[in-house]
């Protein structure tokens, strides 16, 4: 991976795309061989950004498809140092950016300024974290800076302009809009999203993400134009879990 | 100044950002009905005209004589309508809810004593209603599954992770991100995000605020030790809050010591060594998690205790030393509510329970002028089939048999 900043990567992919593909993985669902084998199918199809999820016991900000792959992972026996594992092995043989996404208690327990410096490590580019407001972030952005990690948040249709400024200084990368009210995993009406991504757009200058509910190709291109980034959750294990690890090649060549 | 919400070290509002704005409106209208004097006037009219405030404190005059040691009186939680201290949480968070123009309620429930009591305040205030409920606790408390339906309640069993209260406060927060809009999420115990430790122990504070009175009238002073079940929390800091300034009254904790020592075998957080600091549903505090930050399982007989976590405010009390915690097992507790029920008449919950099994340990070696309070937070009777069990009773399954056999044809 260059050493540009992901916002500059970002920048520099937007000039010979229109939209931006990132998609969501849970690390150790169903095996870490699978994870490993989904990552470089994603990669190769064209896939800009890619979320590794390491799986929490708790996920309350996600919906059934999402919670039911972090249950499994765990079941299986994923642990974080597996993860940590898994991450470092697809960001050696992959050029794009990988994130961490995790609950609070992940990096909390293994030691905030540790996690940052091992996932620096790794070679994972930022971290999206969606129990942790700013309001009780403070020592993880200072290690997450410390390791030049790119915090990640979150803006939601209902995160008044004031708090959305407050939140565009302490963002760095992108920011993650979350579509819709609700958890991951069910579907979105994109029509209606202009006054708030023009909210969006308003308090920030640095590139947007869409995501919650964006599933196929139609989701995707009705989000030209609107954000940077189109967020593809939920989607990618449901078809891991009807149609098997071999479809997802596919699927997500398909979406753009 | 302490940051808000923030206990010690304990506490604070790990949220997702599309509830922030929903916890800021709670918090204003918590505020602005803390500070106005006619609310708190409502609810106290509200519970002693629709539940049975205030309840008493009852002398265990034959327990006393039994253990020949510390007179024991016995708060009456258990007189409430609906039957546990859950109730004043409830009509609170409902005329909350009034004022909030909201016309849904969910919340999550362990022994049911909660969701009864969520679904019997939805049904008198005209509210909408959605009681989550693991799916280990629906098969165990049936007979509150039946009330809560009867009172018009979607009761929504939970089939994710342990199927206990964590999971069900899991998807009462999956609906709430949802819902906010129209729903109020009722939460049952002084756990969760800020401002909810601190709103439940404001409405559970009207137990202690009688206690305090009732016991020095009966007592002729200040109990020398105080005790109550410890599952979030809320009905402990209820009665605790009232002696928290009285350095001459000790307060302990008593959480489900299950079947022993040894994560996945009980649920004390702060009894046992086994739990270690983490955040998880919105708040920080001592959890029984592994290494990495994964909740285990728990295990306690009373389902209403038989949660990882606990109310950020006694983690902080604890680590000051001003509240002792303590733990019972499933054993001793059967044995205390039996022992309470032949003795005394009163029949309190398997939750309540624990506390009376730690107390009963520690009054012989008490001398006769000093006074035990303990707090009986909910009566038993919902514990029905569990108890039965406990006694392997054989009319009790006789008559279960010939039900079935009845239902069957
Ligand atoms: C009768 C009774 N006591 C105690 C509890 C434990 O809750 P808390 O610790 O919040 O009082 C419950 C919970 O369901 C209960 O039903």
């Amino acid at each position: 991976m260059a050493s540009a900043s992901l916002e500059q990567y970002i920048r520099e992919r937007r000039r010979e795309k229109d939209i931006l593909l990132m998609t969501h993985i849970v690390l150790g669902y169903p095996s870490f061989e699978a994870s490993i084998q989904v990552i470089d199918a994603m990669v190769e199809n064209g896939v800009d950004l890619i979320e590794l999820q390491i799986p929490f016991s708790e996920p309350i900000a996600d919906g059934p498809v999402i919670l039911h792959a972090n249950q499994k992972a765990l079941a299986g026996g994923s642990t974080v140092a597996q993860c940590f594992d898994v991450a470092r092995a697809v960001c050696a043989r992959h050029p794009i950016p990988m994130l961490f996404m995790s609950y609070y208690n992940i990096p909390f327990m293994h030691g905030i300024e540790a996690f940052a410096r091992d996932s620096a490590d790794a070679g994972i580019r930022g971290a999206i974290i969606p129990d942790l407001p700013h309001e009780e972030g403070a020592e993880m952005l200072e290690a997450m800076a410390g390791h030049d990690l790119d915090p990640i948040f979150i803006y939601s249709p209902n995160t008044s302009d004031a708090r959305m400024s407050a939140i565009a200084e302490r963002g760095r990368g992108f920011v993650y809009c979350v579509a819709r009210k609700g958890v991951t995993g069910a579907s979105t009406d994109f029509g209606g999203l202009d006054e708030y991504l023009g909210r969006c757009r308003a308090a920030t200058s640095l590139p947007l993400a869409l995501g919650f509910g964006v599933s196929n190709a139609d989701d995707v291109a009705a989000l030209v134009g609107k954000v940077d980034i189109a967020v593809i959750g939920s989607e990618t294990i449901r078809v891991i879990d009807e149609r098997g690890v071999d479809a997802v090649g596919e699927f997500v060549a398909g979406l753009r | 100044m302490p940051e808000p919400g923030y206990y010690g070290r304990f506490g604070g509002a790990f949220i997702p950002e599309i509830l922030v704005a929903t916890f800021d409106e709670l918090r204003e209208a918590f505020e602005s009905a803390r500070n106005d004097p006619a609310f708190w006037r409502e609810f106290e009219e509200m519970m002693s005209t629709y539940s049975c405030r205030p309840t008493p404190i009852t002398f265990a005059e034959n327990l006393t004589a039994d253990f020949g040691g510390a007179r024991i009186f016995v708060k009456r939680e258990d007189l409430n309508h609906t039957g546990a201290h859950k109730a004043n949480n409830v009509m609170g968070q409902g005329l909350l809810v009034k004022r909030m123009g909201k016309t849904r309620v969910i919340a999550e429930t362990g022994a049911g004593q909660h969701g009864v009591a969520t679904a019997t305040m939805a049904a008198k205030l005209g509210l909408e209603c959605t009681i989550y409920m693991g799916e280990v606790d629906v098969a165990r408390q049936r007979p509150n599954v039946f009330w809560m339906e009867r009172l018009g309640a979607t009761v929504v069993p939970v089939t994710e992770g342990s199927r206990t209260l964590k999971d069900a406060i899991n998807e009462a927060f999956r609906d709430w991100v949802t819902n906010m809009d129209d729903t109020h999420y009722a939460l049952g115990t002084a756990c969760g995000p800020h401002p909810f430790p601190e709103m439940v122990s404001y409405f559970q504070s009207i137990v202690g605020q009688e206690a305090r009175e009732q016991i020095q009238a009966s007592a002729g002073k200040l109990p020398d030790r105080v005790y109550a079940c410890v599952g979030g929390g809320s009905n402990a800091l209820g009665i605790f809050s009232a002696f928290l300034e009285d350095d001459g009254v000790e307060l302990i904790g008593v959480e489900a010591g299950g079947r022993g020592a040894g994560i996945g075998q009980h649920a004390a957080r702060l009894g046992l060594d086994d739990a270690t600091v983490g955040v998880a549903q919105g708040y920080k505090t001592y959890f029984l998690q592994n290494a990495e930050g994964q909740m285990q399982e728990t295990h306690s007989v009373a389902a209403g205790l038989d949660y990882v976590g606990v109310s950020p405010i006694l983690a902080d009390l604890h680590e000051k030393g001003r509240v002792r915690f303590e733990s019972a097992t499933d054993t001793e507790v059967v044995d205390a509510l039996s022992l309470t029920v032949r003795r005394e008449g009163l029949i309190p919950a398997l939750e309540s329970s624990h506390a009376f099994a730690h107390a009963f340990k520690e009054a012989p070696q008490m001398s006769p002028d000093e006074v035990i309070l303990i707090n009986q937070s909910g009566r038993g009777d919902k514990d029905i089939f569990t108890v039965a069990d406990a006694f392997d009773d054989p009319k009790w399954k006789a008559f279960i048999q010939e039900k079935a056999e009845a239902y069957r044809g």
